[in-house]
C-alpha cells in the first residue's frame, strides 16, 4: 500500500509537469493545427535558461534576496518553517526562463511557422522538426552536450505522511506552482477577452479574422502562453531532478503530446487529465514493472488511443465539413 | 512479346554493369574509400526512396523511417548470425551461398520490418490528419529502446560479429528493384489511388477509393524496403548500434526526400546521393552538421516548400501521359482540350503499363 500511495503522489507529481508542457501543445494545436515538435526543446531551453539564471544570479545572492522577504511565501505555502527562503529564488528564476521563453516561442512563430502557414500543413509540420533539431543541435553546440547539474535553488527534505508514504518538499512545490500555473491558465482562456479570442480563433480561424481579431497577434500570444509553461515546467524538472542536458526535450515531449491526444488534443482540460494519466501510469510502471520500459508505456497508451477512442478522453468528435 | 524482350535485355545488361562494377570494386582498382561511400549511397537510395512513396506519393508523414530500418537489420542479422553462416558453409561458403544465404536474410529483414509496419500502420493510418507523424516518432523512439535492452542481440553494446557481405552488386541491385517498384506502384492504378489520397483525402474516399487500406498498404511496403535497406546497412560493416538508429537517421532520410521534392524519385535519388557525400564534406565542421541542416530544412521550407526538384514530377509524367492519350482520341472526340505544354516528351511509359 505504502509503495502504491509513493508511486501515485510521484506520478502526481510527474503528470503535472506532463500536463503543463502539453497544454502547449494543446493550445498551439488548437489555433494553428499544427504539431510544434519543437515544443519539448522549448521546455529544454527553459530548463537551460533556470540554470544560467540560478547561476547567474547567483544563487547566493538571491538568496539574499529571498532573506529579506523572510520566507514570506515558503511559510505563507506550506506552513512549515525549515523551509528555505530561497524559494523566492526558485520563483524569481522560474518567472524569468517563462518570460525569456515565451520571447522565444513568439520569435519562432514569427520567423519559422508564420512564413509556411499558407503552404500545406506537411510543410508546417516539417519546418516544425527543423526547429526543434535546431534548437537539440544548438543547444548541444551553446549549452555543450554533456549534461549540467541544476542548483539546489531551496532546501529539499521528506515530508512523512500517513500510510508509510513520504513526499519531498520539491514535489509540494512542484504541485502548488503547477496548480496555480493552470488556474492561471483557465482565467486567461475562459476569462480575458484575449483568452476569448483565442477561443474564436480555434473554432475557426477565419470567421475570427472577420470579426476583426487580429489572429496573428492570438497565435504569437498562444505561441508565447504555450512556451511560458513549457519554460515553467522545464525549471519545475530540474528542481526535481538536478540532471539537465540538450536533449532531455525529446521524450518528455513525445510523452506530453501523448497526454495532449489522450485527453482530446485541443482541449485544455483534457491536456491536464491526460498529463496526469501518463505520469501515474508511468510511474506504476517503474514501481511494479520494470523501469526499463517506462518510455514504452506512453507510446502503447497512444496505441490504444487511437484504436479506441481517437478523440481522445475529452475531445468531442468533429464532424468534417464539406 | 517483343516488349518482355526488351524488358529482359534490360534486366540483363543492368545485371552485367552491376556485376562488372562490382569486380572493380572488389579488384581495389578504386580506392576503398570511394567504394564505401558509393555503396553507402545505395542504402541510403534504397531508404530515401521507399521513404518517398509514403511521405512523397501518398501524402502520409512517417518520421520513423529508422525504426523499420532497424527491424529489418537486426532481424536479419540474427537470422545470419544463427543459421545463414551455417547455410552458405554447407552451400560451399563460395560467393553464391552468401549469395543465397543473404538473399534468405533480406526477405527475413523486409518481412519482419512489413509486419512491423503493418502493426504501426492500422492503428494511425485509419485516421486522418498527423497521427502517423507521431505514432512513428514514437515507434522509432521505443524500438530504440527494446534494442537497447534485448540481450539477444548485443544490447547497449551492439550487435557484433554479422558476417560482412559487402557487395556492391546486391546494395544496388535493392536500390534498383526499389526504385523499379516504387515507379511502377505510382504509375499504377494503385499509385493513382495513394496520389488521390494525398492530394484529397475526402475526395478519394467519395471517388470510392479504400483509403484506409491504400495507406496501409503504401506503408507496409515502405517499411519493408526500408528493412531490405537496414538489412544491407546489417552486412555492411558486420555491426549494429542501436545508437544508429536513433531519431537523428530517421530525420536525415526524410531530408534526402524533401532537399530531392516530395513526390520526385529522381529527386529523393540524387538526394540520397548528396547527404551521403556531403558529411564526409562536411567533416571538419562534424558538431555543426546538424545545426546546418536544420537551418537548411527551414529556410527550404519557408523558400521553396516542394524541394528542389519537386513540383510532384509523378503526377506530371501522368498528366503528360494522359494529355497523349487524349491527342491520339482527338480523331473521334472534337473538341480536345487545347494544349499549352504539350512540348514534353509524354513517351515515358514505364514497361508493363499499355492498356487500351
Amino acid at each position: 500500500m505504502s509503495t502504491f500511495l509513493q508511486q501515485l503522489i510521484n506520478g502526481i507529481s510527474l503528470g503535472a509537469i506532463y500536463s503543463l508542457i502539453a497544454l502547449g501543445y494543446t493550445m498551439v494545436y488548437g489555433v494553428l493545427k499544427l504539431i510544434n515538435f519543437a515544443h519539448g526543446d522549448v521546455y529544454m531551453v527553459g530548463a537551460f535558461m533556470g540554470y544560467y539564471l540560478a547561476n547567474g544570479l547567483g544563487v547566493r545572492a538571491a538568496q539574499a534576496i529571498g532573506m529579506s522577504a523572510n520566507g514570506l511565501v515558503a511559510r505563507g505555502l506550506l506552513g512549515s518553517g525549515d523551509l528555505q527562503p530561497s524559494l523566492v529564488t526558485a520563483l524569481i528564476v522560474m518567472l524569468l526562463a517563462m518570460a525569456i521563453c515565451a520571447a522565444l516561442g513568439v520569435i519562432i512563430e514569427r520567423l519559422a511557422y508564420r512564413p509556411v502557414r499558407k503552404y500545406s500543413r506537411l510543410t508546417a509540420l516539417i519546418t516544425a522538426i527543423g526547429v526543434s533539431l535546431l534548437l537539440e543541435n544548438g543547444g548541444q553546440v551553446v549549452f555543450g552536450a554533456d549534461p549540467k547539474f541544476f542548483p539546489e535553488l531551496f532546501k529539499k527534505r521528506n515530508i512523512d505522511l500517513v500510510g508509510g508514504a513520504s513526499i519531498n518538499s520539491a514535489d509540494v512545490v512542484v504541485l502548488i506552482i503547477a496548480l496555480a500555473l493552470m488556474i492561471g491558465l483557465q482565467l486567461v482562456v475562459y476569462r480575458s477577452k484575449t483568452g476569448r479570442a483565442m477561443r474564436a480563433v480555434s473554432f475557426n480561424l477565419q470567421s475570427a479574422k472577420l470579426m476583426g481579431i487580429n489572429t496573428d497577434r492570438i497565435i504569437a500570444f498562444t505561441f508565447a502562453l504555450g512556451s511560458a509553461l513549457a519554460a515553467a515546467a522545464g525549471v519545475l524538472v530540474a528542481i526535481r531532478i538536478p540532471r539537465i542536458d540538450p536533449l532531455m526535450g525529446i521524450l518528455v515531449g513525445l510523452k506530453a503530446f501523448v497526454a495532449a491526444v489522450l485527453g482530446g488534443i485541443g482541449n485544455i482540460p483534457g491536456a491536464m487529465l491526460g498529463g496526469l494519466l501518463i505520469g501515474i501510469t508511468e510511474t506504476m510502471v517503474v514501481g511494479y514493472l520494470s523501469p526499463t520500459y517506462k518510455d514504452a508505456v506512453a507510446f502503447a497508451i497512444l496505441i490504444l488511443i487511437l484504436l479506441f477512442r481517437p478523440s481522445g478522453l475529452l475531445g468531442t468528435v468533429a464532424q468534417e465539413k464539406v | 512479346m517483343s516488349r518482355y524482350l526488351r524488358t529482359l535485355i534490360i534486366v540483363l545488361i543492368v545485371l552485367g554493369v552491376l556485376y562488372g562494377v562490382d569486380i572493380v570494386f572488389h579488384g581495389r582498382l578504386i580506392s576503398p574509400y570511394f567504394a564505401r561511400i558509393a555503396m553507402l549511397s545505395g542504402i541510403a537510395i534504397t531508404l530515401a526512396v521507399s521513404l518517398n512513396l509514403i511521405n512523397g506519393f501518398t501524402g502520409q508523414f512517417s518520421i520513423g523511417h529508422a525504426g523499420f530500418m532497424a527491424v529489418g537489420a537486426y532481424s536479419s542479422a540474427y537470422f545470419s548470425v544463427n543459421y545463414g553462416v551455417r547455410l552458405a558453409e554447407s552451400l560451399g561458403g563460395g560467393s553464391l551461398g552468401w549469395m543465397v544465404s543473404l538473399f534468405l536474410a533480406t526477405i527475413v529483414g523486409a518481412v519482419c520490418a512489413g509486419f512491423a509496419g503493418l502493426v504501426v500502420g492500422v492503428p494511425s493510418l485509419r485516421l486522418k490528419g498527423d497521427y502517423l507523424a507521431i505514432v512513428t516518432l514514437g515507434f522509432g523512439q521505443i524500438i530504440v529502446v527494446f534494442l537497447n535492452n534485448i540481450e539477444a542481440v548485443g544490447g547497449a553494446r551492439g550487435y557484433s560479429g554479422i558476417p560482412i557481405v559487402k557487395s556492391f552488386f546486391w546494395i544496388f541491385l535493392i536500390a534498383i528493384l526499389t526504385i523499379v517498384v516504387v515507379y511502377n506502384i505510382v504509375h499504377s492504378a494503385f499509385g493513382r489511388a495513394l496520389i488521390s489520397i494525398r492530394e484529397d483525402e475526402l475526395a478519394a474516399e467519395a471517388m470510392g477509393v479504400n483509403t484506409t487500406r491504400y495507406k496501409v498498404m503504401a506503408f507496409v511496403i515502405s517499411s519493408a524496403m526500408a528493412g531490405a535497406g537496414g538489412v544491407l546497412l546489417a552486412h555492411f560493416d558486420g555491426y549494429l548500434n542501436p545508437k544508429s538508429f536513433e531519431f537523428i537517421k530517421s530525420f536525415e532520410i526524410l531530408i534526402m526526400i524533401i532537399l530531392g521534392g516530395l513526390g520526385s524519385i529522381v529527386g529523393s535519388v540524387l538526394g540520397a546521393i548528396v547527404l551521403t557525400i556531403l558529411p564526409e564534406a562536411l567533416r571538419g565542421f562534424a558538431e555543426y552538421r546538424m545545426v546546418i541542416y536544420s537551418l537548411l530544412l527551414i529556410i527550404l521550407m519557408i523558400t521553396r516548400p516542394q524541394g528542389l526538384l519537386g513540383g510532384n514530377n509523378a503526377l506530371k509524367i501522368w498528366r503528360a501521359r494522359r494529355r497523349a492519350r487524349s491527342a491520339a482520341a482527338k480523331a473521334q472526340i472534337v473538341d480536345a482540350p487545347a494544349e499549352s505544354s504539350s512540348d514534353r516528351n509524354p513517351t515515358e511509359n514505364p514497361p508493363g503499363k499499355e492498356h487500351a
